[in-house]
């Protein structure tokens, strides 16, 4: 179970308000109008944004002063989600090891992790040489192989086509269903949400609210939600 | 409950900036601090120093506003021009950055020294010789070197106009001078001041040029006149007042400096001629061509005739050269890495505390380009006399002060790469927990690979040419190369001279071009 306990993020004169809980193991939608604080509250997860009151509470622990690294999460961003001079072996090793010092069995794993995502044998490209969707299987491979129980996704696919982008995401769905994660994606196409997520948070007017059950949510739309669908 | 490696990390990255800016404060003044405490009383400047302050004030007006001024055109020509070889011109006047003053000097002799070029054609027309030694010579030298780098900052200014810009003026039926109205003008406008700036902060602390080039007490610098203070007449109270002034001198410059931001002319993007539509004339043409040949013959006859007229003399160079050689190699190594090390860690404390103490620390950094080496070289000596023999820590000193000197210019091509990967790839690398060490060696310095190796170039080239410090501290055995070049020249061994040079000149590209390149490979990926 994952808690935000009456969480305030205050940025100048931005304010975005959370108090929620999601269960463990539910893929979780995150819509709502450009600015109204999704990427933060992701951001606030992640260890990225600080909080200005509140709590964050992951399996019975206070994860809130944890440095990014420390939280039980992978994240995956909008863009630089690899490093443009290391391959597609290195970057994934990264999410073993930070030092890159791997030994056999470690590298068995990494192997293995490319394997799962479907880039056997390009451990020695770099990133350059990779097209958009090889590039966030490499991505992917990384998650995989943290393993670990959060997953947050702030719109990593928004620059491929859509095929490719619905084929990603079904991708990190059926990942997050063989280790059991809990998976939290931000998104800007209620089609993705309605593919993939369970449930859905809506962040407007500086409160996120939910996690609402996706398709009678959609189908229902409370007004902030409906300003937004137009 | 362990400790976050992610704060740990920031702390250590705070300890290292922190000891740097402490070094930096140490350096830049405390020195001057123990000039006045050891001083035991300042002794009033005589006339011949008010007329130091005035030459030092001249000659650096003088330089700063002919370079600029004869910049502006040759920029001009080459933004505008196509032709063959035009990039190697461009690099070329990226060089005076890396080459030793004393090179150069000897270049200019043998042009317009009493046998140079010149003097042997006036010569031959019956004409009076003219003498190169004093104002002239001392403003020849810096227009020399700076020359170069104002025509790189006004080339980026007019690379930096959008080509629309000229496209849109086409339309309107812009001739030249409607362009350099609307489009020329207001960028020189912002960047000039600037230029004059730098290239009047360099010249204040001149000391090589001055040394060689300047002609007796009537063209003294106020580095020079510290120097002579010291060594020759031994007059701690003198050295000390001079300092002083020296130092207000170029406080006052940095605190100017502080309100225009400073051009380095060290970036690239100089390279794409803008297509011009006003410019197809053909005496528009012709004058061009005149400047850029003229720009061209300027700086590369004189350091062909160093290359010539030293080629046949390094063979049969005296052992003390190579050795000599072999000092200053050490040195400039050193130096590279110091700097590096230093540049790296400032610069890391410079974005781990936030804006505003940030640019304070950014400031301490750069604060090095109004230091005067010679006050730096003064005090460190007097700190170092109670303890031990000075002459003793001749190269260390003079790395220390090389290290401190290369700093600006190697923070400012750092920190902005710095920047940008920390705000392209940090946060990636914070939720990797790639922290300290491993997050240096795997993320921070392959991306930083082209920067960390132009500045490792410029910081060795510029501390293997360097004649500062170490004429305050050195003996007759221990000399740097530049050192020992200077005492070939003053003994008038002019052959030994022109090989030794020969070879300076080597060392310094060749260092120069190993670090640049070692930053080029891959730096694509």
């Amino acid at each position: 179970m994952l808690t935000l306990e009456a969480v305030t993020i205050r940025q100048d004169d931005f304010l975005l308000r959370a108090a929620l809980q999601i269960a463990a193991g539910t893929r979780v939608a995150v819509i709502g109008p450009s600015g109204a604080g999704k990427s933060t509250l992701l951001g606030a997860i992640a260890g990225f944004v600080a909080l200005t009151q509140g709590r964050i509470i992951w399996a019975n622990t206070d994860i809130s002063a944890q440095s990014p690294a420390l939280r039980p999460i992978s994240v995956l961003f909008q863009d630089n989600n690899l490093f443009p001079h290391l391959s597609a072996f290195d970057n994934v090793a990264l999410g073993l090891r930070p030092s890159l010092r791997l030994n056999k069995a470690e590298r068995a794993q990494v192997k293995a992790a490319l394997v799962r995502v479907g880039l056997e044998g390009y451990e020695a490209r770099l990133p350059s040489q990779l097209s958009g969707g090889q590039q966030s299987r490499v991505a992917l491979a990384r998650v995989v192989l943290q393993g670990k129980p959060l997953v947050l996704l702030d719109e990593p696919f928004s620059a491929l086509g859509p095929a490719l982008k619905a084929e990603m995401l079904q991708l990190v769905a059926d990942i997050c269903s063989e280790t059991g994660a809990t998976l939290l994606m931000v998104t800007h196409d209620i089609t993705d949400a309605r593919a993939i997520a369970d449930q859905t948070i809506l962040v407007a007017d500086g409160v996120a609210e939910g996690p609402f059950e996706t398709a009678p949510l959609l189908e229902n739309p409370p007004e902030a939600l409906r300003a937004y669908l137009g | 409950m362990t400790r976050d490696p992610a704060q740990t990390a920031r702390a250590l990255v705070l300890l290292a900036g922190g000891g740097v800016a402490a070094w930096l404060v140490i350096l830049n003044f405390g020195a001057l601090a123990a000039v006045a405490w050891r001083a035991e009383g300042l002794s009033a400047l005589r006339g011949a120093d008010w007329a130091a302050v005035r030459f030092t004030l001249v000659q650096a007006l003088l330089s700063a506003a002919l370079s600029v001024l004869l910049a502006i055109p040759i920029a001009r020509a080459l933004a505008r021009r196509r032709f063959f070889g035009r990039g190697a011109l461009i690099m070329l006047m990226g060089a005076p950055f890396i080459l030793p003053t004393l090179v150069a000097v000897l270049g200019l002799l043998a042009v317009f020294g009493r046998a140079g070029l010149i003097n042997q054609g006036l010569e031959a027309l019956g004409l009076a010789r003219l003498n190169i030694f004093g104002l002239q010579g001392v403003v020849l030298a810096h227009v020399f070197y700076n020359l170069p780098l104002a025509t790189r900052i006004l080339l980026q200014g007019w690379a930096a106009i959008p080509a629309e810009r000229f496209r849109l003026g086409a339309t309107l039926g812009f001739g030249p001078r409607e362009s350099f109205r609307q489009l020329e003008w207001p960028m020189l406008r912002d960047l000039v001041p600037g230029a004059f700036l730098v290239i009047f902060l360099i010249c204040l602390t001149s000391f090589s040029v001055a040394l060689t080039m300047g002609g007796g007490p009537r063209a003294t610098t106020v580095e020079l006149a510290i120097y002579q203070a010291f060594r020759f007449d031994f007059d701690m109270g003198r050295a000390a007042m001079l300092a002083l002034v020296q130092f207000g001198l170029c406080a006052a410059a940095g605190v100017l400096a502080w309100r225009v931001s400073l051009p380095s002319g060290l970036g690239g993007g100089m390279d794409r001629p803008v297509q011009r539509f006003d410019t197809g004339a053909l005496g528009l043409r012709l004058w061009d061509g005149a400047l850029i040949v003229s720009g061209a013959l300027f700086l590369l006859v004189p350091l062909s005739l160093v290359a010539l007229r030293g080629l046949p003399h390094v063979a049969g160079l005296p052992v003390e050269v190579w050795q000599a050689a072999g000092r200053s190699l050490l040195v400039a190594l050193g130096a590279t890495g110091l700097t590096l090390a230093m540049t790296l860690a400032l610069a890391h404390a410079v974005l781990a505390v936030g804006p505003g103490r940030g640019a304070v620390l950014e400031w301490l950094g750069l604060a090095a380009l109004a230091a005067s080496p010679l006050v730096i070289g003064t005090g460190l000596y007097l700190m170092i006399r109670p303890l031990a023999n000075p002459r003793d820590f001749a190269l260390v000193v003079t790395m220390l002060v090389n290290a401190g000197m290369a700093l600006p210019f190697a923070l400012r091509l750092i920190l902005p790469g710095l920047r940008d990967v920390m705000a392209s790839q940090g946060r990636l690398a914070d939720s990797l927990g790639l922290h300290g060490w491993a997050r240096l060696r795997i993320v921070t310095l392959p991306r930083l690979r082209r920067p960390l190796g132009f500045a490792a170039g410029l910081t060795a080239a510029l501390s293997m040419g360097d004649l500062g410090v170490i004429m305050l501290f050195a003996e007759r055995e221990g000399a740097t190369l530049p050192m020992q070049l200077y005492r070939l020249m003053t003994a008038y061994r002019l052959d030994d001279a022109a090989g030794a040079a020969l070879v300076l000149l080597g060392f310094s590209l060749a260092l120069f071009w190993l670090f640049d390149k070692w930053g080029r490979r891959f730096a694509d990926a």
